[in-house]
């Protein structure tokens, strides 16, 4: 077996790069979802320059974090036909500079709470830390914070 | 498989002589996903990312061409099975010869080149492969501590055929005098795993009287590296 080839950070200078047009506007049909979050680190702070990428079951966007940590997706609602009693979910990769590896989460649906409860990757993770796994609803936008270390850090998953 | 090894050839999330670790890497012990998340799709990025076949070659983006070493880069992504991996998006992005990155949040007083963005796109072949021209990217000083330098390097995105072989990295020169002062090369612990980010100079892909030639293979997770459920 050949080794896989090491990470390294995304560093700082991705902005010119990586981003493109509509890059964090997956889906415009009537079932798509708003999403806003922020990203912050071990003291509370916004990283600003972050990187997030989201997978749907069919749909993939991308969205380099803003001054304040800000972060958006519009992006299509999982049908949650995946296997394994998984409740619907989007697949979440965060990168940024500090980041010698990417960091990979979740993000689950507030109104979801029967399938939620059902879920086996969310039963493993301590019942204190689950929370950090779902959106919260507000207004018409799902708000998904993502708190990179100390109080109420994200559950991210080894990879 | 030995996961200590395996542990041994990638960087740790917390390594303080990296700075900006210490407040970004996570304190929780990270959650087990289960082994069929290893095989999910990364289907949906395919066709999102535009991808146009003038990408690849980063002297060509404006009016005039950029100063500098021309090279040629390239080599073949496969995964750690050892099959190539046709169709990956490769997304690459660098300083330009003079160690200036274009984006702005670069304030490092070293010369913009008009000629040049330093940033390119393409997708594998059959066989796996990619090839980029550019010109070679100088070092720069960053403010990690005193008197830090990164060595040259060229910043590499990667997707395969799943998610969980999304990769992110660096390619870093080969004989450059910083990789063994470079806390971000160094974070790696095992020699073994550094080398596999360094560049090999490569005679066949020079093009005579144009371009050096550089080589370097990219190996995705394939099936035979997934964590197993069993290893802690």
């Amino acid at each position: 077996m050949n080794k896989p080839t090491p990470s390294q950070t995304v560093g700082p200078f991705f902005g010119f790069a990586l981003p493109f047009e509509h890059d964090y506007e997956a889906s415009a049909g009537r079932n798509s979802v708003r999403v806003e979050g922020t990203l912050t680190d071990g003291q509370g702070e916004p990283v600003p320059d972050g990187l997030i990428e989201i997978w749907s079951d069919d749909e993939f966007a991308r969205c380099r974090t803003d001054e304040e940590g800000g972060f958006r997706f519009v992006i299509a609602r999982p049908k949650g036909n995946s296997s394994g009693g998984e409740a619907p979910h989007l697949e979440v990769a965060v990168f940024a500079r500090g980041l010698l590896r990417h960091l990979q989460t979740r993000m689950y649906f507030p109104d979801d709470d029967r399938s939620n409860a059902a879920d086996p990757v969310l039963e493993a993770v301590e019942a204190s830390r689950r929370g950090t796994l779902i959106a919260e609803r507000d207004g018409a936008v799902l708000r998904f914070d993502i708190r990179l270390q100390g109080e109420r850090e994200t559950v991210f998953f080894a990879i | 498989m030995a996961a200590d090894d395996d542990i041994a050839f990638e960087p740790p999330y917390l390594f303080p002589d990296y700075r900006a670790t210490v407040l970004r890497a996570p304190s929780q012990r990270l959650v087990r996903l289960p082994d069929e998340w290893f095989e999910k799709s990364a289907g949906p990025v395919f066709g999102r990312i535009p991808i146009r076949a003038a990408d690849s070659d980063l002297t060509r983006q404006h009016a005039g061409e950029p100063l500098g070493e021309r090279i040629v880069v390239g080599g073949q992504v496969l995964d750690s099975d050892g099959r190539p991996v046709p169709g990956a998006i490769v997304e690459v992005w660098q300083a330009n010869s003079a160690g200036r990155y274009i984006d702005p949040a670069d304030d490092h007083p070293a010369p913009i080149d008009p000629n040049f963005t330093g940033a390119g796109r393409c997708l594998t072949d059959e066989q796996g492969r990619y090839r980029f021209v550019t010109v070679k990217p100088g070092a720069y000083p960053w403010k990690n501590h005193l008197n830090a330098w990164r060595p040259a390097h060229i910043h590499f995105s990667v997707f395969g055929a799943t998610i969980g072989s999304r990769l992110v990295t660096q390619m870093y020169f080969p004989g450059d005098p910083l990789l063994a002062m470079d806390p971000i090369l160094q974070s790696i612990p095992d020699q073994r795993g550094r080398d596999l980010l360094i560049a090999s100079f490569d005679i066949d892909s020079t093009v005579p009287i144009w371009a050096l030639g550089y080589r370097w293979d990219i190996v995705l997770r394939g099936r035979n590296a997934v964590p197993r459920s069993d290893a802690e």
